[in-house]
């Protein structure tokens, strides 16, 4: 049953994320992406995960990628001229890929899978867990959330400068009238 | 009066029994027959409290406009929710001819679906949760989220720009509101230590209303947003966007929206009624369900009544300022200061399996930890009121000349605020 459960899963969660990168229909990759997102959720949960399941969901599916689908969806799916703009992608694309399959493929193969034992101290509790994150990584997560924290000012700074450029436009433009 | 209370688990427990005995099915067959039989009645619970939620809405909104309401099916009107959906059903589905054709049909159902996810976890009466999942607060906002996707989805495939622009209203107000609306969890959580709703309501030997007032009047408002009811029906605004994202839908694919919409609205009243109201918690001399059946519809009806029949509807600048200068700031408030109360005023402890602790140290353990918690919610209320009285100043001064000159209210000066500048502010 878990076998059944897990190959239904995976097959959707590798089929969208195919049609997501090969898809020419920026919106439709998004959703796309929804759909993985979602399938990765579930397979947290078959392995006793929610905690991780639930946060994947809220913060991939139910924040990043309804700001991906907004941008995505003002702008058009016209890929236009920003298609194939940045020649380098490719090369750049392909040398990345082969340096992740280089990475992934010895761990993949060192690692003792047995099916989700390793998971099994989370399984009990968030409050497992929130521990193991406040006592032995606190330093990873404190750093993480500075990093975090640093880019949401920066953000603000940014959309605060061009707000008060365009009111100088605004008043300079009025001027002239 | 216990088996009373307990009917329904034991009429799930003669079910299994049933399968596994009687028909002598395998466990590996009979866990998920019985598994699907339980989606089954909680997805027939819901399709039901559907048609009478649109009943009442009707009803109620028409008492408030002192109108009758609908009273022509059947006794009262009764039946008017079944002709409305014989309607639905028999509808012709339309769809525009530019409309991203499967984006458009898929939309409705991913409308639809998540709201019937979240009664999974809601725990209807002792002992009757169909999956006492151990993160059931996040679930509820994880699985929430999925309406902003189909919204985002139904406006964008109908490529029409009252939709489009429907659509973007909704995002900006539900990504926004749901920040206040989790922050007022928080307090709850700091109390009771468990994300578990059923734990929750194990723990609320004193509704958490009387402990957390700030957080409930929060989540009232948050709630009301995150579904989109009027006062924040800004989404579907007819007068100025036609109906929003569902302009372009018709038939069954409309009465799905609208089935997501309300029944979302239900699945918060639940959670209104399991985190402030003591969910399933009450006198004796009736049964668990049915003090919760009860608790949610107060819920219901405080949400039409005072929400949606009160309030005339907000402008998108007002939402995302209400949102991001005021509920925000006061809900982190509320989170601080409840969490250093929590170390002094403990609500639960447990120790062994037994819940100790204040609350259950008899009436005069609960009137002081009542005390106590509502004292600091009144300090918090000053407080607050101290810091904003430049707004409530403001507020009140335009009201009073609004009065005074006993004509038409005079439009308050509305900046010159587009969509997309409220989006971006």
């Amino acid at each position: 049953m878990d076998a059944l459960f897990f190959y239904l899963i995976a097959i959707v969660a590798v089929a969208s994320a195919l049609a997501m990168i090969f898809g020419r229909n920026a919106t439709h990759s998004v959703l796309l992406m929804v759909v993985n997102f979602a399938m990765v959720a579930m397979l947290y949960l078959t392995l006793g995960a929610p905690f991780l399941a639930a946060v994947q969901i809220l913060v991939y599916a139910g924040a990043i990628l309804i700001l991906f689908l907004f941008v995505v969806m003002l702008m058009g799916n016209d890929p236009g001229p920003l298609w194939e703009q940045l020649r380098i992608q490719r090369p750049a694309g392909l040398l990345f890929t082969v340096l992740l399959i280089a990475g992934l493929v010895p761990v993949a193969t060192m690692a003792n899978v047995t099916g989700g034992q390793a998971l099994a101290p989370l399984s009990d509790d968030p409050k497992v867990l929130a521990e193991s994150l406040y006592s032995s990584y606190l330093l990873p997560f404190e750093v993480t959330s500075l990093i975090l924290l640093v880019a949401l000012v920066g953000a603000v700074v940014l959309a605060k400068r061009s707000a008060y450029r365009t009111e100088r436009e605004e008043e300079l433009h009025l001027d002239e009238v | 009066m216990e088996a009373i209370d307990q009917i329904f688990r034991t009429i799930g427990l003669w079910f299994s029994n049933f399968l596994l005995n009687t028909l002598g099915l395998p466990v590996e067959v009979a866990g998920p027959v019985g598994i699907l039989v339980q989606a089954l009645v909680v997805c027939t619970f819901a399709a039901v409290t559907f048609l009478a939620l649109t009943y009442t809405e009707r009803k109620v909104i028409a008492r408030v406009q002192d109108r009758i309401g609908p009273n022509r099916v059947g006794p009262y009107g009764l039946l008017q929710p079944l002709a409305d959906a014989i309607k639905m059903f028999t509808k012709e589905q339309t769809m525009p001819e530019v409309a991203d054709k499967m984006v458009f049909q898929l939309a409705p159902l991913l409308a639809a679906i998540p709201s019937l996810m979240l009664f999974a976890v809601i725990p209807y009466g002792e002992g009757m949760v169909a999956s006492n999942l151990d993160v059931g607060l996040i679930y509820i906002i994880a699985i929430g989220s999925f309406a902003e996707i189909a919204i985002l989805m139904g406006g964008w495939s109908s490529r029409n720009k009252y939709s489009l622009l429907g659509a973007m209203r909704a995002v900006a107000q539900m990504i926004s509101y749901e920040i206040p609306m989790v922050l007022s969890f928080m307090g709850i959580i700091l109390m009771t230590g468990s994300l578990r709703l059923n734990d929750i309501v194990v723990a609320q030997l004193v509704p958490f209303l009387l402990l957390q007032p700030i957080a409930f009047f929060i989540f009232l408002i948050t709630a009301a947003a995150e579904t989109g009811r009027s006062p924040f029906d800004i989404i579907e605004a007819e007068s100025e966007l036609l109906a929003g994202y569902h302009t372009e839908y018709a038939g069954m694919q409309f009465g799905l929206f609208q089935m997501g919409e309300f029944l979302g609205f239900y699945a918060q009243s639940a959670v209104l009624a399991t985190l402030f109201f003591g969910g399933w918690r009450g006198p004796e001399f009736l049964p668990s369900w049915l003090w919760f059946w009860l608790k949610t519809w107060i819920g219901v009806f405080i949400f039409q009544w005072a929400f949606r029949t009160t309030f005339p509807r907000l402008r998108i600048d007002q939402l995302q300022a209400f949102c991001w200068k005021f509920l925000v700031p006061v809900s982190l408030l509320n989170v601080f200061v409840t969490a250093i109360l929590v170390k002094f005023v403990p609500i639960v402890e447990i120790a062994n399996g037994v819940v100790t602790g204040p609350l259950s140290k008899g009436i005069g353990g609960w009137l002081m930890t009542i005390a106590i918690y509502l004292a600091a919610n009144a300090l918090m209320v000053l407080l607050v009121a101290v810091l904003y009285r430049g707004e409530v100043r403001r507020t009140v001064s335009q009201f009073e000349a609004r009065v005074d000159s006993g004509v038409s209210p005079a439009p308050t000066p509305a900046p010159k605020v587009t969509d997309r500048e409220a989006v971006s502010a």
